[in-house]
C-alpha cells in the first residue's frame, strides 16, 4: 500500500526566508544548504532568481548559488521566475530550474497580474532554453486543495494546469496546497484527478501545514496508489521553515524532520539520517531567532 | 455521502478530554471557576462525552484537587457524558458521591510505566480496577478502560501489540464498554498504529475501540486516520491542544480537539461539534492561561478571520 522509498525535496532554503521577519544572512543561508547536504537528502531547492525588488530576502541567489559545497548526487534545483530569472541561474552554475504555474485564476490574477495561460506562455522560453542546455525543469501547481481568494477549486482544473506543465516539458509536477487547508478527502480526489493527465511517477505533493493537516495529506497521497510506480515524491521544509502569507502568524510549510519520522515508522526508505537531520534546525532558528515548527525537534530538545 | 465511499465510519464520537488529561498536565494550577466555566462551555459545543476531572488523591495530582467542587459546579447537558478518573475503589466512591455517572480507569502495557505511574504491576492494577468495575455494576455506573503506551514507553521503549490486546481484553471483560488505546509519548506512527489495532481487534470488538493519540511527534492526525481507516470510530482529543508531554520537556502532548475536527469535516464524518464554538472554548481557556494554543486550525483561522 505504501511505496518502498520517497524521495524527499527539501524546499527549507527557498521557500523559508521569504516570509520571515527577519534577513537572512548569505552566510547563514549557504551554510544551511551545507548542512543539508551531509544529511542524505538528495534534493536541496537553494534559492530563487527572482528580482531582489519583489522578494528582497533572495537578493543573494547568485552568492548563495555560488557559495554553496554542491556535493556529488545531490540536486540544487533553482527557482527561475521570467523574465531573466533562468539566464540569472544558469550564469550563476544551476544544473536545475523550476517554474510556477497555480491552479486558481483569481491567485494567478492578483499575484502576478494575468492569467494562467498567460503566466504559462512566459515559461515558453525558459522551457526552449532549458531543453537546450539539457536542464531538467521542475514544474509547482498552486493552490491544489484551495485558494485564499476564490471558492474550493475543482479538481478537473488542476489535472488541466498540471497537464499543460507536464506538456511543456516538466519532469516532475509538484503539488501545492498553497494554504494548507486539505483534508485526505480533497487531497486523494484531486491526485485521482491529476493521475488521469500525468504519470503518478512525475507527480510529488506539497503540502502546507497551516491546518495541522499536512502529515495526514501526505499519508493518503502515498497510500492511495495501488499500481506501481506509487506517488513518491514529497516536498518538506527543515524545521518547518517558511510561514503562511495569508494567514499572519499561521505556520505554512510542514517540517521536513516530522515528515522524515512518518516515513521511518512506515518503513519508507528515503535515504535521510534524521539524526543528521536536527543538527541544522537549531543552527537556523537560533539564526533566525524563532522557534522550530517541527514537532519531533521540539519532543528531541532534552536540553 | 463522500465519507461511505471512501469506507469511513460515518460518525465519529469525539471524547474531549482536556478539562482533565489536559489541564492536568499544564504547569499552571488553575482555578475551580475557570475549569467549570470551560467545561460548561464544552457542553454547548456539541461535544458528547467531557472528561472532567480525576479522583486521585490531591498529593499526586495538585492540580486535580479540587474534583469533588469541579463535579458539583458543572450544569450537566442532557446527552452529554461527564466520566471522571477514578485509580482506586476510594476514588470511586468519592466520585460517585460528587455526582458522578460513568467512570475511567487507566491501566498499561508497559510494566515499568504502571510502576512509575501508579506504583504498582499491571496484574495488581486491573485487580484494583476489578474492585471498581464490580461496585461500578453494582450501581449501573458505565466504565471506560484507558491502555497507556500502546505505541510505546517512555522507560522500556517498544511494546508489543500482543500486550496491549492482552491488557485490553483483562480491561474488557471486567466490564469497561470502551477501551481508549493511548499512545501515550505519542512516538506511533501509521505502521505501527495498524499492528497494534489488528492485534486488538482480534480480542475487542471494533465498536468498542478508541484511540487517544498525542501529538508529541506531530504523528497525531496521520495516526488518527490510519485507525479510522480501520474502523476505530471513537476519538480523544484535548480542546487547544491542551496538555503537554510530561516526558519530554518543552514538547506538546494531546492532539488538538479543533484540528481533528478539521479533518473529520473535511472527510465529511459527522461529528455533532460546532467546530466554531469548540475555537472559541480554545481560545477562553488559552487566554485563561496565559498560553498560545497548540491548535493549527486556531493559529490559522483567528489570523485570518476566517475558518474554512
Amino acid at each position: 500500500a505504501f511505496p518502498k522509498r520517497v524521495k524527499v525535496v527539501e524546499v527549507g532554503p527557498r521557500d523559508g526566508p521569504p516570509p520571515e521577519k527577519n534577513v537572512v544572512p548569505t552566510a547563514v543561508k549557504i551554510n544551511l544548504i551545507n548542512m543539508l547536504s551531509e544529511t542524505g537528502l538528495q534534493v536541496i531547492e537553494a534559492t530563487s532568481f527572482v528580482s531582489p525588488k519583489w522578494v528582497p530576502q533572495m537578493a543573494d541567489h547568485t552568492e548563495v548559488m555560488q557559495g554553496i559545497n554542491k556535493l556529488p548526487g545531490i540536486s540544487y534545483p533553482v527557482l527561475t521566475p521570467p523574465p531573466k530569472g533562468f539566464q540569472a541561474a544558469v550564469a550563476a552554475g544551476a544544473k536545475e530550474v523550476s517554474i510556477f504555474g497555480a491552479a486558481s485564476e483569481l491567485f494567478t490574477k492578483k499575484n502576478i497580474n494575468c492569467s494562467i495561460e498567460e503566466s504559462l506562455e512566459r515559461f515558453d522560453e525558459v522551457m526552449a532554453a532549458a531543453r537546450a542546455a539539457s536542464i531538467p525543469v521542475r514544474g509547482y501547481v498552486s493552490c491544489v486543495l484551495g485558494c485564499p481568494y476564490a471558492p474550493p477549486l475543482s479538481a478537473a482544473k488542476v489535472a488541466e494546469v498540471s497537464k499543460k506543465m507536464y506538456s511543456m516539458g516538466c519532469y516532475e509536477i509538484s503539488l501545492g496546497d498553497t494554504i494548507g487547508i486539505g483534508t485526505p478527502g480533497s487531497m486523494k480526489e484531486m491526485l485521482t484527478a491529476v493521475m488521469k493527465e500525468v504519470p503518478v511517477g512525475a507527480l510529488a505533493v506539497h503540502c502546507h501545514d497551516t491546518y495541522g493537516q499536512a502529515l495526514a495529506n501526505i499519508l493518503v497521497a502515498l497510500q492511495w496508489v495501488c499500481l506501481p510506480p506509487p506517488l513518491s515524491v514529497v516536498d518538506a521544509s527543515v524545521a518547518g521553515l517558511g510561514g503562511c502569507p495569508y494567514a499572519q502568524g499561521a505556520s505554512g510549510n510542514v517540517a521536513t524532520e516530522d515528515l522524515v519520522y512518518m516515513l521511518n515508522g512506515l518503513g519508507i526508505h528515503t535515504g535521510v539520517d534524521l539524526q543528521k537531520l536536527m543538527d541544522p534546525p537549531p543552527f537556523i532558528c537560533n539564526a533566525l531567532n524563532r522557534r522550530t515548527n517541527s514537532k519531533v525537534s521540539q519532543a528531541s530538545c532534552r536540553l | 455521502q463522500e465519507s461511505q465511499a471512501s469506507g469511513l465510519p460515518e460518525y465519529i464520537k469525539i471524547v474531549e478530554v482536556g478539562p482533565r488529561d489536559g489541564l492536568q498536565n499544564e504547569k499552571v494550577i488553575v482555578p475551580t471557576d475557570i475549569k467549570i466555566e470551560l467545561i460548561n462551555r464544552l457542553s454547548k459545543t456539541g461535544l458528547p462525552a467531557i472528561e472532567v476531572t480525576s479522583f486521585v488523591s490531591s498529593k499526586w495530582v495538585p492540580q486535580m484537587a479540587d474534583h469533588k467542587e469541579v463535579m458539583r459546579g458543572i450544569e450537566r447537558h442532557p446527552g452529554v457524558q461527564y466520566p471522571v478518573l477514578t485509580p482506586n475503589l476510594q476514588g470511586f466512591h468519592s466520585a460517585i458521591a460528587a455526582g458522578a455517572t460513568e467512570v475511567s480507569v487507566f491501566g498499561a502495557a508497559s510494566e515499568s510505566f504502571s510502576k512509575m505511574n501508579i506504583n504498582c504491576s499491571i496484574e495488581e492494577s486491573i485487580e484494583k480496577f476489578e474492585e471498581i468495575a464490580k461496585s461500578a455494576r453494582n450501581m449501573d455506573i458505565p466504565v471506560r478502560g484507558y491502555v497507556s503506551c500502546a505505541l510505546g514507553c517512555p522507560y522500556e521503549g517498544n511494546i508489543i501489540p500482543a500486550k496491549v490486546a492482552e491488557v485490553s481484553k483483562r480491561l474488557y471483560s471486567m466490564g469497561c464498554y470502551e477501551i481508549s488505546l493511548g499512545d501515550t509519548i505519542g512516538v506511533g506512527t501509521p505502521g505501527s498504529m495498524k499492528r497494534m489495532l489488528e492485534a486488538v481487534m482480534k480480542e475487542i470488538p471494533l465498536s468498542a475501540l478508541a484511540v487517544h493519540c498525542h501529538d508529541t511527534y506531530g504523528q497525531a492526525l496521520a495516526n488518527i486516520l490510519t485507525a479510522i481507516q480501520m474502523g476505530v470510530a471513537v476519538v480523544d482529543s484535548s480542546v487547544a491542544g491542551l496538555g503537554g508531554c510530561p516526558y519530554a520537556k518543552g514538547a506538546t502532548g494531546n492532539v488538538a480537539t479543533e484540528d481533528v475536527i478539521y479533518m473529520l469535516n473535511g472527510l465529511g464524518i459527522n461529528t455533532g461539534v460546532n467546530l466554531y464554538t469548540v475555537m472559541e472554548t480554545g481560545n477562553f481557556i488559552c487566554t485563561a492561561l496565559n498560553k498560545k494554543t497548540n491548535s493549527k486550525v486556531a493559529q490559522a483561522s483567528f489570523n485570518t478571520g476566517t475558518i474554512h
